[in-house]
């Protein structure tokens, strides 16, 4: 008997599901994993292919000894296939199958359903790596460098565990959908990944901390709501992704916190009290808060899209399925059913938003979106709370959810940051104040200039408070190759 | 009367209330409100699940407090408070003779022959310091207690293998641990702990298992090693600990150990040979050792010794009281061997670790001089850079 709780290293693919004696998968997985190595070696710079990248690598499902950290170049890292170990007795949690046993095979009558709940979520995890491709060679730090790779490797990680449940699971179906998510690619135009937040470029870090901060924020409440599935497999799966996903929540969250430290800082020092003397700030070589809300006010909105539809059949059709559930479903106090429950939700009637009960079944993306909200501000307390100490007087909000929407009843209508309705002749005029302009993307661009040093830090981000696997100041998280 | 204790807390200016720690927690000693992320003191028992899983390292910061602060207090936090003055300063997290703490000066003195204040190997593993102490010792049971040494041997070295039944007692290679003998001394006074070295890698004596093996050579008078030596299988001991922040093993992969020692200074050597065996496999360790003992049936490990490959770890035993042959010493076979060692003091990826009996020391120092002047380097100034960069550690008694 294999013991499942440490990873299987004797085999090509780290794995925890007993691979070796999963012929049929194995073929399929080791088919696939050339084109995805190929994809990998074409992605991301040579020279730093060949760096040697302080990074940590799940080795386990035991949280005792999980990850180990240590430098590897990363076309060696070792991907694998990792779930949580398995409950005993587990049963569906919610759903009109509530109680029965979970099901350790897919459901014909499910099978569409998980397939696509499957291939949606794979297609994100590279899509951010294809964004985030050229970040490497801009760096403001070592340690920036380390977790921008690390984040890469992980999503990398992530879409080998979809496309593990698809060719164990789906058949030549899924071997296809594997083989696709190869295919796509980010701001293709011919074949682009399937969510619109993941087609748009992450030019330079201050991006991708928002990036990480706000659209891998929606992908945690994405996974936690599919660990919940009655689709054991699935729910393993994602259960053991979202301890690797705190960490992409940790680096977008001190990302913009550093970002916001060094402009504070700079201010005071420079005896700069006014916040929008954008000039005078941007002449010290920091980023002005005003637009890190620009910048804030873009990702939020475009990571609200991916929530879909607010009222919405095919949620509702994978709640009652058992197949998708709600955030911390083994938390919330109801009969998990929503049978004869209803839901508040915004809606646009005659250009005005109004409120209105809807049967809660139909509301479950909504109540995901209001969930992922109520999660996403408690960082901007916490920025604020860094600018307030500063004696800065500035205060970043989240704007309204019908601010610059695409999908969804508000992608109707014009919003401000309030909310308020407004005409398409208002928002041209003010958008400039709302959305980062060409202007302002060229000056932060023009701070992109890479500072490899260790210990270094380029001056528009302050070093962070704690190093990663707690090393010193000036560890050298990233020996670069230098050619 | 308990003493002071240490509390486990989580920095509330660094975490970013992802709840991974909370979801991990086996126990559900972790808890949150609209504020902060906290833990239970009366709940939590130091298994540090939590501690891997935390994406910020907000998790791992602890306090020797008198009175533990309750969950309120916690949830009020904005910034972690400072360390308080505490009744018995208990804190042995670097090797300072501040605090007059028994164990911080004994390890202090073990260190003093690395000629200044010891620094860990940059790449080291953070290691946990005193969780349990006098106040609040573990138990551990024996689970083996073996003569290492041959029976004809004047030297009784014995392996003794210790079982903490489940309490987390996490331990990293060089670190030591305090071994409480019963009874009391001719004062009446209850018997202070003793330091040993573990010399078993931190995953356990066996993978996974997490126990603990010291090597203890019996001495007369002593009566803690006496203690330990008799010890049989099933038999319970107090012990506190760990102990020791800087005599510990790089984890950067590419990084060469040059060892020297002689007798039970092998067990921290023991322990890092066996996490590198563990972490590289059939790669090349980057290993040298000098080991020196009188005679091979009292050179403690000499037949698992044999057993390790060359590739993993280069061996140089040496025998000082061989029939018919020189004495020989370590710092003598060091000279033989001096293009090698001189080529490893050249390399920045070399770490030196020298353990054993004081006396060994200005026989180790003269070879490295000696080896150091042969490309022209002063060994003071070599050794001082080199104990900065956390890469020269002594541990001498």
């Amino acid at each position: 008997m294999q013991d499942l709780l440490s990873v299987n290293y004797d085999t090509k693919i780290p794995n925890n599901v007993g691979l070796s004696e999963d012929r049929k998968v194995l073929k399929a997985l080791e088919k696939w994993h050339p084109g995805y190595i190929n994809w990998w070696n074409k992605l991301i710079p040579q020279n730093f292919q060949e760096s040697m990248v302080y990074l940590r690598t799940a080795v386990s499902v035991d949280p005792k000894g999980w990850a180990k950290f240590d430098y590897v170049k990363m076309p060696d890292y070792r991907w694998g296939v990792l779930l949580a170990p398995q409950v005993e007795n587990r049963i569906i949690p919610f759903g009109e199958h509530a109680g029965k046993p979970a099901w350790q095979e897919v459901p014909g009558e499910y099978r569409n359903m998980l397939k696509r709940l499957i291939v949606i979520q794979g297609d994100t995890e590279p899509g951010s790596v294809e964004q985030q491709r050229f970040l490497g060679l801009t760096a403001p730090s070592l340690y920036d460098m380390r977790n921008l790779f690390q984040v890469n490797v992980e999503e990398g990680r992530h879409l080998w565990a979809m496309v593990y449940l698809l060719q164990k699971y789906f058949g030549k179906d899924g071997r296809e959908e594997a083989d696709d998510l190869l295919r796509r690619s980010s701001g293709s135009e011919d074949a682009p990944r399937m969510l619109g937040a993941f087609n748009e470029e992450t030019p330079d870090w201050l991006s991708f901390f928002m990036f990480t901060y706000f659209t891998d924020r929606d992908g945690k409440m994405q996974l936690e709501s599919l660990a919940q599935s009655g689709f054991d497999p699935m729910s393993r799966t994602c259960r053991f992704m979202l301890t690797e996903e705190a960490h992409h929540m940790f680096v977008g969250e001190t990302g913009v916190g550093r970002v916001i430290q060094a402009t504070c800082e700079a201010m005071n020092k420079a005896g700069i009290t006014d916040p929008y003397d954008i000039g005078r700030v941007r002449d010290l070589g920091v980023i002005d808060l005003p637009t890190i809300q620009k910048k804030l006010n873009l990702h939020y909105s475009l990571s609200l899209d991916l929530f879909g539809q607010e009222v919405s059949t095919n949620a509702a059709n994978a709640f009652n399925a058992g197949v998708k559930g709600r955030y911390m479903e083994q938390r919330i106090d109801d009969d998990h059913k929503l049978q004869n429950d209803t839901y508040k939700v915004r809606n646009v009637v005659d250009g005005k938003i109004v409120e209105e009960e809807v049967p809660a079944l139909t509301a479950i993306n909504m109540r995901l979106r209001d969930d992922y909200i109520r999660d996403a501000s408690g960082g901007i307390g916490r920025w604020n709370k860094a600018i307030e100490k500063a004696g800065v007087n500035f205060k970043l909000v989240l704007p309204h959810e019908a601010f610059h929407r695409q999908i969804g009843v508000f992608s109707s209508i014009k919003a401000d940051m309030d909310g308020n309705v407004i005409s398409d002749a208002e928002w041209t005029v003010s958008e400039g104040k709302w959305l980062p302009t060409r202007e302002d993307g060229a000056y932060i661009e023009s701070l992109m200039v890479p500072c490899y040093e260790p210990g270094k830090y380029a001056r528009w981000i302050a070093p962070p408070k704690v190093g990663i696997d707690n090393k010193p100041g000036d560890f050298e998280y990233v020996k670069l190759h230098m050619a | 009367m308990t003493g002071p204790l240490k509390q486990h807390l989580i920095d509330p200016e660094i975490c970013i209330r992802c709840y991974t720690c909370e979801m991990t927690c086996p126990i559900e000693a972790i808890t949150h409100d609209d504020n902060n992320v906290v833990v239970d003191e009366s709940k939590c028992n130091f298994c540090l699940d939590c501690i891997p899983v935390c994406p910020t390292g907000s998790i791992d910061e602890w306090r020797v407090v008198d009175k533990p602060y309750s969950l309120d207090e916690q949830f009020g936090w904005d910034e972690l408070p400072e360390q308080g003055e505490v009744t018995q300063l208990e804190i042995v997290d670097s090797d300072t003779t501040e605090g007059g703490d028994p164990i911080v000066a004994l390890l202090a003195e073990a260190h003093s022959g690395a000629g200044g204040k010891a620094k860990a190997p940059a790449s080291a593993s953070k290691p946990s310091l005193n969780l349990y102490n006098l106040g609040h010792p573990v138990e551990a049971v024996v689970q083996g207690n073996y003569r290492l040494t041959s029976e004809e041997s004047e030297s009784d070295v014995r392996h003794i293998i210790l079982d903490f039944q489940g309490t987390p007692f996490p331990v990293l290679e060089g670190q030591s641990v305090g071994i409480i003998a019963p009874g009391t001394d001719q004062e009446g006074k209850l018997h202070l702990p003793r330091l040993y070295s573990v010399s078993s890698p931190r995953d356990g004596e066996r993978p996974g298992y997490h126990n603990v093996s010291l090597t203890v050579k019996r001495d007369n008078p002593g009566i803690c090693s006496n203690y330990l030596c008799d010890l049989q299988k099933g038999d319970k001991v107090q012990v506190t600990g760990p102990f020791g922040a800087t005599f510990l093993l790089p984890s950067d992969p590419n990084a060469r150990l040059l060892m020297v020692c002689t007798g039970t200074g092998s067990a921290p050597m023991r322990s890092f040979t066996m996490a590198r065996q563990r972490t590289v496999g059939e790669k090349s360790g980057g290993m040298v050792m000098f080991f020196g003992a009188r005679t091979p049936d009292s050179l403690p490990y000499f037949g698992p010794l044999k057993k390790v490959p060359e590739t993993l770890l280069q061996q140089h035993l040496v025998f000082s009281r061989m029939p018919n042959n020189e004495k020989e010493y370590v710092q003598d076979r060091m000279k033989v061997e001096e293009d090698l060692i001189a080529e490893m003091l050249q390399d920045d990826n070399t770490h030196i670790y020298v353990c054993g009996l004081k006396t060994m020391e200005d026989g180790v120092e003269h070879a490295f001089t000696d080896i150091a002047e042969s490309f022209g380097q002063q060994w003071r100034t070599l050794r001082d850079s080199m104990r900065e960069d956390g890469r020269y550690h002594v541990e001498t008694y």
